[in-house]
């Protein structure tokens, strides 16, 4: 009576009675199936956010990338280097170099408005000032269309994220910005970094334009090697004509992911109100499935069957209908928000950065742990009460 | 009180008391009964004078509140609720008034279920599913569903599964009590056919005079104890 096999068999056969009587339950099970899809919907469509918006962060930055500011500037908008400081930087051993010279790149910025696509409203942009090596100490900037900047014009190539959020930003055309009309020669893509987001041109050019004489905002070089990084770092702070920070490009974006932090707490409340009201939602379809399954469940009990398959049949089936809402919404999110791509504030550059929300198989997986919680718990109080029901009693109510 | 000898059933002053908020409800007050194995025993009382109950309580479906419940030697009152539903499955065949068939499992399965808890391979499961609906008469309806049935033939199922185990004893809650007369009198020809044929003990609550004439033995409950003749 009491062997292990014998056991799975009734709680197999508890289950499936109460998985072929779900049908004349349906309505209840699917508002309730429903109001778990919603709770994953929302939770993955704001994860989706937050992962999209980290991994274009993370994938910006490199480790073997030195990422070199004045000292104290808490970010590159507030940074300011001289030609000085940009051609000592440029004597360090360790820098990467190919047929043309050191793997150096010294830039700086200013954000221009431009109308979004989505709204029509303006809203900022970085305008990124570069030297020919930019691409190649970046090592993934590719032009998928038009060609390079030349070096001393007015020329300008948008990254794939710029291109894709504001309007105006098609090659051949030109923008306003400052005193003169710039053309747009290329369109580039950084796989799918920060820099996408931004519109470059020439660092002398942009100096120029904007009356920065000979200045620049940071330096970025590529190392010959990521082990090389401290020894660049040492020599460049232990020089007493450099006042500067040196990190990694890596650490550099990395820091930037603060706020993605603070999307993925907000994503997680709102999951949790939700995940409250689907709770209850549950716990209510459950109560009604036992009472409408009492009578079954008093006559298998009658006949011999023990308590534990009936709360692990209710439990079955609470998981079963979370399952299903957690499936769908799953799904739901997956189509509606996977690639879909929007940008937000970076509050280091104070302009916008481009990114797509990303619905990771990982995401998917823990919003239906999170249904499949919310199932259990919601069987749980119903299936305990399911087996504690006197049986006598239950089959009276008929 | 039997004349063939081995008691099989002995209830002993057995109280049932229900709480009904802050009340007592004294539904049995020291009842004695014994049943012989191979009886056929009516069990009649007007409504709500604890017919189910007594059932109920020689069924191991509920426990008395005082008195000892004895069946085949086992003191049925004393066991864990565990152990309960094991000797129920063993010894114990339920018949309800309203049959209590699955409505997803046709007559076959619905007969098997008290199988499954048994180690019976499905094969052998098989045979006594279909000795059983030979019994009761439905060996050509054994796929047919619960719905498809009329109320005699939804009880013989009932009793089918019911006898399909051999149980120790049938306990019947007014088998006919949901059926017009004619099915009602072909299920009590059923119920008496087992008991003389197969020598079964069967222990049936009914409200009807005429039911009781088949069985071997009347009693009649009032007033929480037993009496031999239909009190005044
Ligand atoms: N679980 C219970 N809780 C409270 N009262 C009950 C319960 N079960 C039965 N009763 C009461 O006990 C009395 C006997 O019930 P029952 O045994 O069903 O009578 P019968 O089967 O003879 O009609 C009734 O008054 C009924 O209301
Ligand atoms: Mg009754």
């Amino acid at each position: 009576m009491s062997s292990a096999s014998n056991w799975l068999s009734q709680v197999f056969s508890v289950t499936s009675f109460g998985i072929r009587t779900l049908p004349e339950r349906k309505g209840s099970a699917l508002t309730t199936a429903i109001g778990i899809a919603g709770v994953t919907v929302v939770f993955v469509g704001v994860m989706s956010i937050a992962v999209g918006l980290r991994s274009t962060l993370m994938s910006s930055g490199r480790d073997d990338v030195a990422f070199v500011t004045r000292r104290g500037a808490d970010s590159e908008m507030t940074s300011i280097l001289t030609r000085d400081d940009s051609r000592i930087v440029g004597d360090v051993a360790g820098i990467a170099r190919n047929d043309k010279g050191p793997l150096l790149s010294s830039e700086l910025f200013v954000i221009i408005n431009l109308p979004k696509r989505s709204t029509g409203s303006d809203a900022n942009v970085p305008l990124r000032g570069v030297e020919g090596p930019a691409s190649e100490v970046r090592g993934n900037v590719k032009i998928v269309a038009g060609r390079q900047i030349e070096p001393g014009r007015t020329e300008l190539i948008v990254g794939a994220g710029a291109a894709r959020e504001f309007s105006g930003l098609e090659i051949g055309r030109k923008i306003r910005v400052g005193k003169n009309d710039w053309d747009i020669v290329g369109i580039f893509t950084a796989e799918g970094g920060v820099a996408e987001s931004e519109i470059w041109t020439d660092a002398a050019v942009l100096q120029g334009a904007y009356q920065r004489g000979t200045s620049y905002q940071s330096v970025q070089a590529r190392l010959v090697s990521a082990d090389k990084f401290d020894a660049f770092k040492d020599a460049l702070t232990a020089n007493p004509q450099l006042t500067v920070d040196v990190v990694r490009q890596k650490d550099f974006f990395a820091k930037q992911s603060a706020n993605v932090g603070l999307i993925a707490t907000i994503g997680v409340f709102i999951a949790a109100m939700m995940s409250l009201g689907a709770l209850f939602g549950a716990v209510n379809t459950m109560y009604s499935a036992v009472a409408a399954r009492g009578r079954e469940i008093a006559t298998l009990r009658a006949l011999g069957f023990g308590a534990s398959p009936v709360i692990i049949s209710v439990l079955v089936e609470s998981l079963f209908v979370a399952l299903l809402g957690g499936v769908i919404g799953a799904a739901a999110a997956f189509i509606a928000f996977d690639g879909m791509t929007t940008s937000t504030m970076n509050f280091q550059t104070f302009s916008q950065v481009a990114f797509a929300f990303r619905v990771t198989p990982w995401l998917l997986g823990l919003a239906i742990g999170i249904a499949l919680l919310i199932g259990f718990i919601g069987g749980l109080f119903p299936a305990l009460a399911a087996a504690r029901a006197p049986i006598a009693i239950s089959l009276r109510e008929t | 009180m039997s004349s063939n000898g081995e008691v099989l059933v002995r209830i002993k002053e057995v109280d049932k008391v229900f709480r009904r908020g802050s009340e007592d409800i004294n539904v049995l007050t020291g009842l004695n009964l014994e049943v012989a194995k191979g009886e056929f025993l009516a069990l009649m009382g007007p409504s709500g004078s604890g017919k189910s109950t007594l059932l109920n309580l020689i069924g191991g479906l509920d426990r008395a509140s005082r008195g000892v419940v004895e069946i085949g030697g086992e003191r049925v009152d004393q066991m864990s609720d565990r152990d309960l539903a094991g000797w129920r499955a063993r010894h114990i065949g339920f018949v309800f008034q309203f049959y209590n068939l699955l409505p997803v499992l046709n007559a076959e399965r619905n007969v098997e279920l008290p199988l499954l808890l048994t180690h019976l391979a499905k094969a052998e499961r098989h045979k006594h599913v279909d000795t059983a609906l030979n019994v009761v008469g439905l060996a050509h309806r054994t796929k047919a569903y619960p719905r498809t049935l009329s109320g005699g033939e939804q009880q013989r199922v009932g009793i089918a599964r019911a006898i399909v185990t051999d149980p120790t004893i049938l306990l019947c809650d007014e088998p006919t009590g949901d059926l017009d007369r004619k099915s009602g009198d072909e299920i009590l020809s059923l119920l008496q056919a087992l008991n003389r044929d197969q020598g079964k003990t069967i222990i049936m609550v009914t409200h009807d005079p005429h039911a009781s004439h088949r069985a071997s033995r009347t009693v009649y409950l009032n007033k929480g104890q037993l009496f031999a003749e239909a009190p005044e």
